[in-house]
């Protein structure tokens, strides 16, 4: 009895569900594909990274007319929830901003072969995934440049977040272009702790900078997310310079901020959103670089005085170098 | 020989900057619980107290209208939590993590609201901040060894609400030790049956106790936001409310002790960013991991070692249910 009760209601509950599952979702036509945003951790005007992810989609809607769906996770557990719940709400084309997406989107790809994913930082091999990483590295040694040329003591600092292996491709960069400018730079690395939490420790970031500035470095590439903004205070409060990560950080201090290095999320979510809508959508491995314009550093009215025409000539030499083969950045993750 | 001095000055102002807010929120724990009632929502009151103070810095360019809305807020909530625990008679942890989630939902979800820049307040102008100050004769004196950089970069140079901070030690040590109101408060923490029979009334000391802990947690916030940070961002205390919870028991409930748990905290933190990438004799350079598990490590040797045992107020976490 109790079983054929449920198998009742069990079925009656699918063939409710069922015309919710197959129908179209709101204010889109059927053949249009329905993007969809899953922003890194509580992280969505961050000012960095997930704003250009945000920006990117804003222009996508502005430019084609088609609306996003988005899912900001609480925690990296409510990814594979978040996921089911944009299928269910019709997204055809998911982009998932952050590296620890990676395990979580290995296990539920499969289970929507229909929907095309694209991962940001991290690789997922997966047939319906598009996995896009950047090549830090280059855009960092860039900026290692402009910190050794524009540095009077020739000691520079690195605060991360936390010591992760994306981090240490930074680094690695870093170290690499602030010797290639001014052999001798030294670079110090500090992180602000060891939990992701500290991507939100202003509080210590400032401290950790303070620590760097008071050991004679006076100019600081601060990869940290929200916490960047303490370091950023410091360096204007103590006439130092820092450098912004991600996107253009430039405006937040200006005379304090140097540059900023550019990831061009923005780009990849734009191209990720257009491919998938002209069918061209591949998926895979894309790493961006120097040459595909991935990784850039940013020139404005904001800092457009701390940087000389001859900083500019040194480093859009090393560039073209870069892209055509003749120096080759290390990359610690290969 | 300048430049160990020069460490050791670095690593002290450092360590004072980074113990304030430790020590104020656990000052407003101390008072709190030597009346009797446990609260683990300092966290959230700090949370929700940075954002008032940099939200009202950011429209009024007042450091000073800043911190009166922090310590507003904290009230606001530290009474709050004194209605659920003092009059409902409700479970005094329940209450304190209720207040934490609200505090991190409500600020982000405001600031939101109000200044479109998605859970955080714009970074403020100097002239919205508290200012680090320079003692007089400090520059003067600034080339006698030691003492000279010690004066100006350990006992100078901070911001108002560090030496604020510094003077609430030694005044809760003497309200505690000698004042009337400080007699009855741990009375009622230890046993209020015995002050209700004395014909005090024990609800209303708990609240002014709550009242002051909010206002300290509420100076604690302001101090995260508007005096050494520049700006709200969510979640900033960033576990800070736990750990000037954990000193005050470390610190066995007594203001001086745990005036040293906080400084204890702040200087591992401090030296752990200090050791960071930097090659000691011997040794050679430690991994950074390593070196960031120095003051939890600290932490447990000493709890388990030294510490000695921490008693609890006696009525801690228990309402007080007036017989009929």
């Amino acid at each position: 009895m109790t079983t054929r009760f449920w198998a009742i209601a069990v079925a009656g509950l699918l063939a409710l569900a069922l015309p919710l599952a197959a129908a179209p979702p709101a204010g889109a036509a059927a053949a249009e594909i329905v993007p969809a945003v899953i922003f890194a951790v509580g992280q969505k005007f961050d000012k960095s990274f997930n704003e250009a992810a945000f920006t990117a989609a804003e222009r996508f809607k502005a430019d084609t007319g088609i609306g996003y769906l988005e899912f900001q996770p609480q925690a990296v557990a409510e990814f594979e929830r978040g996921v089911a719940a944009l299928v269910r709400r019709g997204a055809t084309d998911i982009v998932a901003i952050g590296f620890y997406y990676a395990t979580p989107l290995d296990r539920v790809a499969p289970r929507f072969p229909q929907t095309r994913f694209t991962l940001i930082d991290a690789v997922v091999d997966q047939p319906n995934v598009s996995s896009v990483v950047y090549k830090e590295q280059e855009g960092a040694f860039l900026i290692g440049m402009l910190a050794a040329m524009a540095s009077k003591t020739g000691k520079l600092g690195f605060i991360g977040a936390l010591d992760i292996p994306l981090l240490r491709k930074y680094i690695a960069g870093y170290e690499q272009g602030a010797q290639f400018a001014v052999p001798g730079a030294s670079v110090l690395v500090n992180f602000v702790g060891t939990t992701p939490a500290a991507f939100n420790d202003p509080t210590t970031g400032a401290e950790v900078a303070r620590g760097q500035f008071e050991r004679g470095v006076d100019v600081v590439f601060a990869g940290a997310g929200s916490s960047n903004f303490g370091i950023f205070q410091q360096a204007a409060d103590l006439g130092r310079l820092a450098i912004g990560v991600d996107s253009n950080q430039n405006y937040l201090h200006p005379g304090a901020i140097l540059t900023s290095m550019l990831k061009r999320v923005d780009l990849a979510v734009l191209q990720a959103f257009t491919s998938g809508r002209d069918g061209s959508w591949r998926g895979g491995v894309h790493r961006l670089g120097l040459a595909e314009q991935g990784v850039d550093y940013a020139v404005d009215q904001y800092n457009a005085a701390l940087i000389t025409d001859a900083m500019r000539q040194r480093v859009e030499q090393a560039r073209q170098d870069i892209i055509g083969g003749k120096i080759t950045v290390a990359d610690p993750s290969r | 020989m300048d430049d160990a001095v020069l460490m050791g000055v670095s690593l002290l102002g450092a360590t004072v900057r980074l113990a304030t807010p430790l020590v104020l929120a656990a000052l407003g724990g101390l008072y709190a619980e030597r009346a009797g009632v446990a609260d683990i929502g300092l966290e959230g009151k700090m949370l929700a107290a940075a954002f008032a103070a940099a939200a009202v810095a950011w429209v009024t360019d007042s450091p000073w209208l800043g911190l009166g809305a922090a310590m507003a807020v904290g009230v606001a909530l530290g009474l709050l939590h004194a209605f659920a625990c003092v009059v409902a008679h409700g479970n005094q942890v329940v209450s304190g993590m209720a207040i934490n989630i609200l505090a991190a939902g409500l600020a982000p979800t405001l600031a939101s609201a109000w200044f479109h820049q998605g859970g955080q307040t714009p970074l403020l102008p100097a002239s919205a901040r508290f200012q680090p100050l320079v003692l007089p004769l400090s520059e003067t004196l600034k080339d006698v060894p030691i003492l000279g950089p010690f004066y100006r970069d350990v006992v100078g140079g901070h911001n108002l609400l560090v030496y604020g901070a510094a003077l609430a030690i030694p005044l809760t040590a003497w309200i505690l030790a000698h004042s009337r109101f400080g007699l009855r408060l741990r009375a009622v923490g230890e046993n209020p049956e015995a002050v209700d029979t004395a014909g005090i009334a024990v609800a209303r000391l708990r609240f002014c106790a709550m009242t002051l802990c909010g206002a300290c947690c509420g100076a604690a916030g302001a101090y995260l936001s508007i005096a050494h940070g520049g700006g709200f961002i969510r979640d900033m205390t960033a576990g800070k409310g736990f750990l000037a919870l954990a000193a005050l028991i470390f610190g066995r409930w007594r203001p001086w002790s745990m005036l040293a748990a906080c400084l204890l905290f702040a200087f591992a933190d401090a030296l752990q960013i200090r050791l960071q990438g930097v090659a000691l004799p011997g040794l050679g350079q430690i991994p950074v991991q390593f070196v960031q598990m120095l003051p939890y490590l600290l932490t447990v040797l000493l709890l388990a070692g030294f510490a000695g045992r921490a008693v609890a107020p006696r009525a801690l976490g228990r309402p007080f249910v007036k017989d009929r």
